[in-house]
């Protein structure tokens, strides 16, 4: 049920340019990166020869195209995820969904799910593009993994924000201008704030990836991540179960 | 209506659907439900046979079954062959037939159907309106309407609601029972002034239609009829009409919501 709610989303999605916008976007902005990246990574290459433990290619030239794209995905999720439940109370097709025969967490886990699946492609995209450099270099799998493991939690935490913005209002718009303001408040206030026992990190979105990019996989978190995900999923079914109760949002 | 399908949960009281308690078991309960709200829930970006698709999963069906049940209420709907045509599309009169058709796919028990004919035209009213009938000779049909000759054309049982509370809940046999104590269209050739006939025993209430017609308020208990014509008779009125007024359910209507207003 939640999947066949997901392979609606993913339609939906394909169905206006917006993805295809974002995708294509995307895919320019990491491959301008990524070659820049591998242009000053030619040129230092005769002097890291010389180091005894030198950083590879897959450090200088692949981690930094994750973390590119998570900053660039914290932009574009909010705009992927805003029509998700906003659009539908706008244009009153939640109503086909609410009285069929499935719980609101059913109902919300398939938007969610239908969002990471579309957000997993860019991540796949990424990876391909790293891949190349396999023709002439060493490549660290290891790094590679870790990081494709952090920046798709990193992506289920966006999306899971994202839906919830977008349950609080029937304006998409709206919706993406308020997950954009929760993201990137998270990420700037931690950015301000670099002290890693203060507040601001323990509740920073995007800290915990930064270990997964530098190749380092705690289980702590891989837990974090996961619970951030899930308390933004079931504020949002909370939400949408209280809207049945007084009536919907405006 | 939104409460019956589990769109608004009701602050008070319970519903059950074919037995099942919508708050306790909302799922099962809702299985037994198919729901057209007042604006059909269309997704604009999808074709016809995609939407009767997702309809069908979203109500458990599996692929086979589906597939034959799209058929058979495409062809009860009239929307045969329109199935690769993009919800957005279609005018108002076919997207309500998609919506009636998403609401019967699965063959549920109760089909729920709130201003199915607001905004067509008159042949697409007909049209609609008898496959209201046809499906209501073979399962519930809940019609929420405030076309009142829709109401006389297509159902069984009325209730009317006003200000949230029932008001009128019985048979359309019966309603006619009940107009018939309240009303009466009569015509004269030579009409009597408005007070000889206020004098009738049994009328009290005349409003004049036109030159020579009338609508007269009666007592319940006391039938005017019979006097009416022996009066017309012996005084010579020229009575040339006497029925119900056409528009009996109005009448009721209109009676009942002053009545509770006012009171």
């Amino acid at each position: 049920m939640i999947f066949t709610l997901a392979r609606k989303e993913l339609r939906s999605l394909f169905a206006s340019p917006l993805a295809w916008v974002v995708l294509a976007v995307l895919q320019f902005v990491l491959a301008w990166i990524f070659l820049m990246r591998l242009d000053s990574f030619m040129e230092l290459q005769p002097r890291l020869a010389q180091l005894a433990n030198a950083p590879g290619v897959t450090e200088v030239v692949i981690a930094p195209l994750y973390s590119a794209a998570a900053v660039v995905l914290m932009m574009a999720t909010p705009l992927l995820a805003m029509r998700l439940i906003a659009e539908e109370r706008r244009n009153r097709t939640m109503t086909l969904l609410i009285s069929a025969p499935i719980s609101m967490t059913q109902i919300v886990l398939g938007k969610f799910v239908g969002l990471v699946l579309f957000l997993l492609m860019p991540v796949v995209m990424i990876t391909a593009t790293g891949m190349i450099l396999k023709v002439g270099a060493e490549i660290d799998f290891g790094l590679i993994g870790a990081n494709v493991l952090g920046l798709a939690l990193l992506l289920g935490t966006f999306a899971a924000v994202g839906v919830f913005a977008s349950s609080l209002t029937r304006q998409p718009i709206v919706a993406a201008i308020v997950a954009l303001g929760l993201l990137v408040a998270s990420w700037l206030a931690s950015l301000a704030n670099p002290d890693p026992s203060s507040l601001v990190q323990m509740i920073s979105v995007t800290r915990r990836f930064e270990s997964f990019n530098a190749g380092l996989v705690d289980s702590g978190d891989v837990i974090w991540q996961l619970l951030a995900t899930a308390v933004f999923l079931v504020l949002t079914i909370r939400q949408l179960d209280r809207d049945r109760l007084v009536g919907q949002a405006i | 209506m939104q409460m019956l399908t589990g769109n608004l949960s009701p602050s008070e009281g319970s519903i059950s659907i074919c037995g099942i308690d919508l708050v306790d078991q909302p799922v099962a309960a809702k299985r037994h439900i198919g729901y057209l709200p007042e604006h059909p829930p269309l997704y604009r970006e999808l074709t016809v046979d995609e939407f009767l698709r997702l309809a069908g999963r979203l109500h458990g069906m599996a692929r086979t079954p589906l597939q034959q049940a799209i058929d058979s209420v495409k062809a009860r709907c009239g929307i045969a062959d329109t199935g690769k045509r993009l919800l957005g599309s279609l005018s108002k009169g076919y997207q309500q037939r998609v919506g009636i058709a998403q609401a019967i796919l699965h063959d549920p028990d109760v089909v729920v159907l709130d201003e199915p004919t607001v905004g067509l035209d008159p042949i697409q009213i007909r049209d609609i309106r008898s496959l209201i009938r046809a499906l209501g000779e073979e399962r519930s049909v809940i019609l929420s309407t405030h076309i009142l000759p829709e109401v006389e054309a297509a159902c069984d049982r009325v209730e009317i609601m006003h200000l949230g509370r029932i008001v009128f809940s019985d048979t359309i046999a019966a309603l006619d029972e009940f107009t018939r104590g309240l009303a009466l269209q009569v015509g004269f050739r030579h009409p009597p002034s408005s007070e000889t006939l206020a004098a009738v025993p049994g009328i009290n209430r005349v409003e004049a239609l036109g030159q020579n017609q009338f609508l007269l308020g009666r007592d319940p208990a006391n039938d005017p009829t019979d006097e009416i014509v022996r009066r017309s008779v012996l005084e010579g009125w020229g009575l040339y009409e006497l029925s119900p007024p056409h528009s009996r359910l109005e009448e009721v209507f209109v009676h009942l919501t002053r009545d509770e207003s006012g009171a």
